[in-house]
C-alpha cells in the first residue's frame, strides 16, 4: 500500500534505499527544531548586534538598534587594544595543544584498555578529570585559590616543587644530550614545555581518553582474532587494525579538543566581559563572531584533511 | 662457552626467558607511567580530603604534613546541614538522571540519522551541528532569555490561557531544549554518537533489514545495543555535565534546591554569614568539604556506569 502511494506522489518510481532515506529527516527532527528555534535566532541576532549599535532600554528589558556598518569591525581591528593580539594567542594555543592531548590520551587509553588488576579503580581517577574540569567546582577551587595564604594545600605544593627541585639532576645536561642527538630546537623546547605543563595536559585530556578506551572497546574482536592467526605483531595490529579503527574518534577528539581550549580561552573571556561588564553588546558580538569563525575554520580544514583519510563503513 | 649452556638448555629457552624479561620490563614501565599520571591527577584531590578533615588545631600546626594529628569530620557535618545535602542531592539526581535520559535518546537519534541516511542537505546540516558545538554558549543567552521569559511557540499558549507564560524559574526551559536536541553539549552528543554509528559495520542493518525489521526498530534493538560504548560514554558526560552545569542554571534562573553546584559556590560566603566563620583558610576547608560531598555521588555513578562499559565491550565483540 505505501509504496504504491509513494509511486503515485512522486511520479516516478523511488528505490528501496531512497524511500528509507526520507525517514532520516525524521530521526533529525527534534534537533533541527530545536536549532531553529534556538540556534538559528541567535547567529541572527548576533550578526544583527554585530552590524549596530545597542542601547538598553530601562523598562521591560528591552534594547535599540541602530545601524552602523562595519563601524565594529573596524574599531575592534583598528583602534581596540588588544582583541588582535588575544585573538591569535588563543588561535595558536588551540592549535598547539592539539596533537600533544591526542597523542597523550590515545596512549592513556591504550594503557588503560588492558587487564589489568585494580583497572576498575585507575579508571575511575583517570576520569576525575571530567568532573574537576567542569564549570562549578573550578569555580569554586579558583575562588578559594585566591583566598589561600597558608594552609595545607599550599604546603603540599610547596613539598612539590622543592622535591621536583632536588630530583631534577641537572635537566640542561639531558635537553644537551638531545641537541647534540640532532633534534631540532623547537621540537625539543616544544617537548620540555609539554613535560613542564603536563598537569595542564593531563586534567584537559579526560574527556579524551575516555572517548577513546569507548573506541577502543568497540572494536569487533574478530579482527584482532585474524590479526594474531595471520601472525601479525604488536605493532603491525595496531598500525593496521586499532588505528584506523579509532580514526573517526580521533576527528570526535580533535573537535572536542579545539572546542574546549576555545571555550576556554582569553577571547571568549573577552567577547564575555566586553558584553556584560561594559554593556558593549555590538563589539561583543564582533568579537564571538570573528574567533567563532576561526575556530569554525580551523575545524573544517584540520577535519577535512583527516576525514579524507578515514575508513566508513558507508 | 660453558656459562650460556650453563644458563640456558637450548635457543629456545633463551628466548622464552629474554622474552619474560621483556614483559616484565614494559609492565613496570606501564605501572610506573600509570602510577605517576594518577598522582598528578589525584593531588589536588588529596590536598583537599586532607585539608576538609583537618582540626582546625591542625591547620596552624606547622609540622603537620598530608597526614593530620587529629582528623575530625565537623566540617562535613556542618556543610551538610547548610547545604541540606540529602535532600538536595537527591532532587538534583533526578532532574540530572531524566535530563540525561532524554538527551541520550533525542541524541542518539539525530546521530543515527546524520550517520546512515543520506537526505539533502545532509552535509549543510551537520555543518550546523559543529557550528553548535563551537558558539560559545554566552551568546545565545539573550534570545534564549527572551524566549523563555515570554513562552509562546507559534501563539499555541497564548491561545489557549490567553497570555504567554513565564517559565523563568522553573526547570521547564532546560527539559524542553534537551529534548529539541540543544541542551548541555547536546551537539558534541550528536557528534559523538554519529562517529560511533558509522563505525559500526553495515551488515548488521542490512541483515535487519532482510529479516524485515523496520528502521525504528532497527535502531531501538540493534544499532543501540551494538554501540553500547558510544551510550555509556554519552551516559557518563552528560550525567556530569549536566550534574556540574551551573551556566543554564543560572540563566533559567533554575533553584538552588534542585541544583546542587550552584550551592557550591555561595557555600563560603553561607558559612561566613550563618556561622561567623570569617577566617578564609578555615571556610577553605568547608568549601573543599562541600566539593568532595559533590564530587561523591558523581564517582559512585560513573564507578556504576563503568562496570556496564566493559560488558558493552564484550557483547559488541561477539556481534562484530
Amino acid at each position: 500500500m505505501a509504496k504504491q502511494k509513494g509511486d503515485k506522489r512522486s511520479g516516478k518510481r523511488l528505490t528501496l534505499l531512497q524511500r528509507r532515506d526520507r525517514k532520516g529527516y525524521l530521526f533529525i527532527l527534534p534537533w533541527l527544531v530545536g536549532f531553529a528555534v534556538f540556534y538559528v535566532r541567535s547567529i541572527f541576532l548576533t550578526c544583527q548586534f554585530a552590524f549596530s549599535n545597542l542601547t538598553m532600554d530601562a523598562g521591560q528589558g528591552g534594547y535599540k538598534l541602530e545601524f552602523v556598518g562595519l563601524e565594529n569591525f573596524l574599531y575592534a581591528f583598528r583602534v581596540h587594544p588588544t582583541f588582535k593580539q588575544i585573538l591569535t594567542t588563543s588561535v595558536m594555543d588551540m592549535v598547539i595543544d592539539v596533537p600533544l592531548i591526542i597523542f597523550f590520551s590515545l596512549f592513556m587509553a591504550i594503557l588503560l584498555n588492558r587487564k589489568f588488576p585494580g583497572r576498575g579503580l585507575v579508571r575511575a581517577i583517570f576520569f576525575l578529570p571530567v568532573i574537576l574540569n567542569s564549570g562549578a567546582i573550578t569555580a569554586a577551587l579558583d575562588l578559594s585559590a585566591q583566598m589561600m595564604n597558608g594552609g595545607v594545600t599550599s604546603q603540599v605544593t610547596e613539598m612539590q616543587t622543592v622535591a621536583s627541585d632536588t630530583v631534577a639532576f641537572s635537566m640542561d645536561y639531558l635537553i644537551d644530550m638531545f641537541v647534540n642527538y640532532g633534534i631540532p630546537a623547537k621540537l625539543l623546547d616544544y617537548m620540555v614545555q609539554a613535560v613542564a605543563r603536563i598537569n595542564d595536559i593531563v586534567r584537559a585530556s579526560g574527556v579524551q581518553i575516555v572517548i577513546f578506551i569507548a573506541a577502543l572497546q568497540s572494536i569487533p574482536g574478530s579482527l584482532y582474532e585474524v590479526a594474531k592467526i595471520e601472525g601479525a605483531t604488536g605493532y603491525e595490529t595496531f598500525w593496521k587494525v586499532t588505528f584506523p579503527m579509532v580514526m573517526p574518534h580521533i576527528i570526535t577528539n580533535i573537535v572536542y579538543t579545539i572546542v574546549d581550549s576555545y571555550t576556554g580561552s582569553d577571547v571568549v573571556d573577552l567577547a564575555y566581559n566586553t558584553a556584560f561588564a561594559q554593556f558593549n553588546y555590538g563589539l561583543s558580538s564582533v568579537f564571538s563572531l570573528v574567533s567563532s569563525l576561526a575556530t569554525c575554520l580551523i575545524l573544517v580544514l584540520v577535519c577535512g584533511y583527516i576525514q579524507k583519510r578515514t575508513f566508513y563503513y558507508t | 662457552m660453558e656459562k650460556p649452556k650453563k644458563l640456558f638448555q637450548s635457543a629456545f629457552e633463551k628466548k622464552l626467558f629474554l622474552g619474560q624479561v621483556k614483559d616484565f620490563l614494559l609492565t613496570l614501565g606501564r605501572i610506573a607511567i600509570i602510577v605517576g599520571v594518577s598522582y598528578v591527577i589525584l593531588s589536588p584531590i588529596i590536598g583537599m580530603v586532607v585539608n576538609s578533615i583537618a582540626s582546625t588545631k591542625d591547620i596552624y600546626n606547622p609540622m603537620m604534613f598530608v597526614l593530620p594529628k587529629e582528623p575530625s569530620l565537623e566540617k562535613y557535618r556542618l556543610v551538610i546541614e547548610r547545604m541540606s545535602y540529602f535532600p538536595t542531592i537527591a532532587r538534583d539526581l533526578l532532574y540530572t538522571v531524566t535530563l540525561t535520559a532524554v538527551q541520550l535518546l533525542v541524541c542518539s537519534m539525530v546521530g543515527y540519522g546524520f550517520a546512515r541516511f543520506n537526505f539533502r542537505f545532509k552535509t549543510f546540516l551537520f555543518a550546523c551541528v559543529v557550528v553548535m558545538i563551537v558558539i560559545p554558549p554566552h551568546t545565545i543567552m539573550l534570545p534564549l532569555y527572551t524566549t523563555f521569559k515570554n513562552f509562546d511557540p507559534l501563539g499555541l499558549v497564548s491561545l489557549i490561557t490567553g497570555s504567554s507564560v513565564n517559565l523563568m524559574s522553573t526547570v521547564w526551559p532546560m527539559y524542553i531544549m534537551t529534548a529539541l536536541g540543544c541542551g548541555v553539549r547536546s551537539g558534541l552528543y550528536i557528534y559523538i554518537f554519529t562517529q560511533f554509528f558509522r563505525g559500526l559495520p553495515k551488515e548488521i542493518e542490512e541483515a535487519a533489514f532482510v529479516d524485515g525489521a523496520g528502521v525504528w526498530y532497527t535502531y531501538f534493538r540493534i544499532m543501540l545495543v551494538n554501540a553500547m560504548p558510544s551510550v555509556i560514554t554519552v551516559t557518563v558526560f552528560s550525567l556530569v555535565w549536566q550534574f556540574n552545569d551551573v551556566f543554564y542554571a543560572n540563566l533559567f534562573l533554575v533553584s538552588e534546591d534542585v541544583v546542587i553546584s550552584k550551592k557550591i559556590s555561595s557555600l563560603a560566603s553561607v558559612i561566613a554569614n550563618q556561622d561567623k566563620i570569617l577566617n578564609v583558610t578555615i571556610q577553605e576547608q568547608y568549601v573543599n568539604a562541600g566539593i568532595l560531598l559533590i564530587l561523591i555521588p558523581v564517582v559512585a555513578l560513573y564507578l556504576l556506569l563503568q562496570k556496564r562499559f566493559i560488558e558493552g565491550a564484550e557483547r559488541s565483540g561477539i556481534v562484530g
